[in-house]
Formats: structure tokens, sequence, C-alpha cells
């Protein structure tokens, strides 16, 4: 039976997500920023300490709606570091596949709305409906658009099945051609490299300075990725390349993100290639006391979880650090000096987990006055683009 | 930098203010030390061994709190935690932020929810929880 697909949208329910930025501008200027956080504030790290180490996986699953395993797959790594055993390789090899496709879905996302917010509404539109294919892989294997529920400490938590291996690698294989519209579209329009180029740089200095990480960091030209630096998962059995560029600005921030997903697509077909039969939990019981620490390269860069554990059920401490913990705070550098129409852009290149930008608020410098709010941001985005646009006849 | 010459580095520097060292695996290793000495070894971390600062985990053990300092050497892989041990109720302790600006965040953060001090901090407002939370009482403490 051939499968129809009736779409309805496009609407975004999780892209509310309460940052708050307020702007100091003196003209068009920008001279100062404030970041607020906290409005969401949920104290998962003291949740963790009541669930048990099984349930903990699933509980870190919710910290964030749209990279969801990030954060488990840190939590299993750091209790593999803390038991000191490594999963059974087939498990390894589905951690890293769900970790990739993660990553397509969660760039497509970011170009989309990049192209939101500079006017370019067909690229969101392109953007978010080639997303959708990777989304149904997840349903496939997971049952699940998002919170899939396939990290579980010791290996996985389901199998991925041989039979669903050609229809994936086919879907995956059918999106290469559509990057390679958006990579032409995006790196060769003018008024998009207008736009992006030598807007919001962050230097090498600046990333060492805020501890930059993921995307953001190597847009600036700095070379890591915890993929290849602190090898996990199946991650030194596949061949694939870190992407770099020595820009720093939002249009070097897009190019890494684009190159990234032909590198992820590449690693998920290796793995269903590669993919070793046998177990895929190693059946861990108890837990004993130590401490354990998790790294991953998430779409947004690096997350850290620490555990402690005192050999009873839960941890006795769960520290864990997202990277837009990171990312976000190099916003005070990036946007200051800027002018108003280009702050959305800037705010949004490191991929915040978005829509930070709904909730920021234009205060004049002089008066204190409130000016603008998101919207009217976005708005001035995309009216400089037209203007650019009409300016270059196109 | 290689992995021996950090370890041997930070223990030449760190002389009678070392008071533990652990190995744990290829990727990481802890010291524990003084936290006296806590700028001098973040600075060799962060300028000489061109390490990243990564994060700090705050722990509170009931008698003392614990901070993890976190340092990511990225071109060997190496994941460094530094201990620092704090013997209630003197929490105080020198703020990373004159070495880098990645500290104000966790900073703040640590200063919330655990009730530690940073000298040296100029921005000690809450990060995390509102404004007009209840002094004095600190969310990941376990003995209020």
């Amino acid at each position: 039976m051939s499968r129809k697909i009736i779409p309805i949208g496009p609407y975004h329910p999780l892209q509310e997500e309460p940052e708050f930025f307020k702007l100091h501008v003196d003209g068009e200027t920008v001279v100062d920023i404030d970041i607020e956080l906290g409005y969401n504030h949920r104290l998962v790290e003291k949740i963790s300490e009541s669930k048990n180490f099984d349930q903990v996986a699933f509980m870190v699953e919710r910290i964030c709606g749209i990279c969801s395993t990030s954060h488990p797959f840190a939590y299993v790594n750091a209790i593999d570091d803390l038991l000191g055993v490594k999963p059974p390789e087939r498990a390894l090899y589905i951690r890293t596949a769900i970790g990739e496709l993660e990553r397509i879905h969660s760039h497509l996302l970011w170009l989309g709305l990049a192209g939101h917010f500079l006017g370019y509404n067909t690229v969101w539109m392109w953007a978010w409906r080639y997303r959708e294919p990777v989304l149904d892989i997840f349903e496939r294997i997971t049952g699940n658009r998002q919170n899939y529920g396939m990290m579980k400490p010791g290996g996985a938590r389901r199998d991925i099945f041989e039979e669903d291996f050609p229809w994936i690698k086919k879907t995956l294989k059918e999106l290469i051609p559509k990057l390679d519209m958006f990579k032409g579209a995006i790196m060769d329009d003018p008024v998009i490299r207008m736009r992006t180029e030598g807007v919001g740089v962050l230097t090498k200095e600046d990333a060492r300075d805020y501890g930059l990480v993921g995307p953001t960091a190597r847009a600036s030209g700095v070379n890591i990725d915890i993929r290849r630096d602190d090898p996990y998962a199946a991650y030194d059995k596949v061949e694939w390349q870190v992407c770099t560029h020595e820009g720093g600005d939002v249009f070097s921030k897009a190019v890494v993100r684009i190159l990234e997903l032909y590198q992820s697509i590449n690693i998920v077909i290796q793995c269903l290639d590669k993919m070793p039969k046998g177990p895929i939990d190693s059946g861990i019981k108890d837990i004993p006391p130590g401490e354990g620490i998790g790294r991953h390269e998430a779409p947004r860069g690096e997350v850290v979880h620490y555990i402690m554990a005192d050999g009873g059920n839960s941890p006795a401490r769960h520290k864990i650090r997202a990277p837009s913990f990171m990312n976000v705070a190099s916003n005070k550098k990036a946007v200051i000096g800027e002018t108003i129409s280009d702050a959305t852009i800037i705010l949004a290149a490191v991929d915040p987990c978005y829509c930070c930008t709904e909730r920021m608020a234009v205060v004049d410098y002089k008066t204190g006055k409130k000016m603008m709010d998101g919207q009217d941001l976005i708005r001035l985005s995309q009216e400089k683009t037209e203007k650019i646009k009409n300016k270059l006849g196109r | 930098m290689k992995r021996e010459t950090i370890i041997q580095n930070i223990k030449i520097r760190s002389g009678g203010d070392l008071l533990d060292f652990q190995d744990k695996s290829k990727n990481r290793i802890y010291f524990t030390i003084n936290k006296t000495i806590l700028l001098q070894i973040a600075k060799y971390l962060f300028n000489d061994a061109k390490a990243r600062f990564s994060t700090a985990s705050g722990v509170d053990t009931r008698k003392t709190i614990e901070i993890l300092y976190h340092f990511a050497v990225d071109d060997i892989g190496l994941f460094i935690s530094l201990r620092v041990i704090l013997e209630k109720p003197s929490l105080e302790i020198e703020s990373l932020l004159p070495l880098f600006k990645c500290a104000e965040w966790i900073e703040m953060e640590m200063h919330e929810m655990l009730g530690v001090n940073f000298k040296g901090h100029e921005n000690p407002k809450h990060l995390l929880l509102k404004d007009d939370w209840p002094k004095e009482n600190y969310p990941l403490r376990r003995d209020t």
C-alpha cells in the first residue's frame, strides 16, 4: 500500500522558547544586550536524583524538544564511562545512526528558520519539507518523530530492523540532490551573501574566550568535534570529516551546517552497511559508586553530563551542560555594533534552540522606551533583504 | 601538548597542594587540588596547555561542597577535571572570570544553586532562578 501524506501547517508549536534578549540600540546600532534565562527552568538536575538510572535516560530526553536524543546520548556515555564498559557493537552503531539522523533534521530546521528570518520563505518551506522524510525514518525505527527513547545505559533500547535498511538508505540518498539545491541557492546567492558575510563575526580568540562549541566554533575556524576528538559510539569506525570554515560570520555558520548534513547522511549509511549482528544490550544491573563524564557532539555542539553515583539506585549528582549554555553567551560579542535589522539573524546564527527572537524587545538607548518586538525585527530583516534584491535588480 | 607532559606540569606546579590524582582512563583524569592554587592551575591549562573551559560541576557532599572544573584539551581528546573541596560554611573561592568569559554563567549558576561565593565575579545576580527567590535558599544544597 502506498503511503499518502496530508500536509497540515506549517505550524511550529516547538519554536516558542523562553529566552529573553533585551537589545539596547542607539539609532540603528545595537550598543548592548541583556540576556535573561530561566523562564522555563525545571531543575532537571535535582529531578534526576529522584529517578533510577534507567528512568533518567527518558527524563533527560525531555530537556530538548528538537535534538531530543543529545542528552540521553551524553548520559549513557557517562554511565559507560563510570562503569568502564563498552556496550555491544551493534548498539554502538544504532546510537551513532540515531545521533546523526537527529543532526540532519536539526540542521534542516535551522536552515529553514534562517531563511525565514532573511525573508526567503521558500527556503523555509523547502527545508522543512525535506526534513519530513528524516522524521519518517525516525517514526519507522522508533515509533516516534521526536523523543525516540533509543538510548539505554549499556546498550540501545530498540533494534533497527534489517528489512528497513534499504528504505532508510534510499530515503537519505534522495535527500542529497535536495541538499545540492540548498547549497547552490545559499552559497551562490549574492543577496544572501550580502546579508550574512561579515555579519556577527566571532573570531578564534572569541571562540576560546566564550568556550564556544559545535558549528558555532567550527565556523570560526576552531577545529573541534567531540565525535573525532574523544571518540565514542561507532564514530571511530566510520569514515567522515569535520567541517570548518574560517569566516566566523553568519554565512560561515550556514556553510558549516550545510556541509555537515552531507557528512551525517554518509555516516548513517555507513552505520547501516557496517552494522554487525548480535545483542544490543549488555544488561547492566547495578551501578557501583563512582564518577562518570559523558560527552556527545549534539547538532549545536558539545553536551556534557557528569554523574556521581553512591551505590544507590539513583544518581547522587547529575550535572548537565547543554551547548547553548556556552554559545548563547557569545551573542553579547556578536551583536554589539551591528544594526537592528541584522540582529535577528545574528542571534539565530548560533542556533540557540530557537525562537528567542520571538521574545526580543528593542529599547531606545536614551529614553528606555520599548520600540519593537520580535515580529517587527523579523519584518525589518526581511525588508533589508528586499532592498538589496531591488538594488541588484533581482 | 602531550597527555603526560600536561599531567607532569600540573604536578610540578601544584607541589604540596596536589591532594589527589586519579588517572581514570585514557581520556579522563581528575586532580584534587587546594583551592589556593586553582587560579594558577586554570591559567596554566587555558594559556599554556591550550585547554578549553568546558564547564564546572558543583556537588554538595553534605559536609563540603566540591567543585569540579572541567577542561577539554581537544587535540588529544583529554578531559581534565580539577576538583576543589570547600569546607562548609566558608564557601568562597576565586572566580575564573579574569581568565575567560565563559566562567561567568556557570559561576552565577553555582552561586544561586549551591551558595558558593566567587571572589572577583562582578555580576553575581541570578541566572536561572527568579530575582525574588528567597535568600539563603539553595535548591541543590542538601542541608537546607
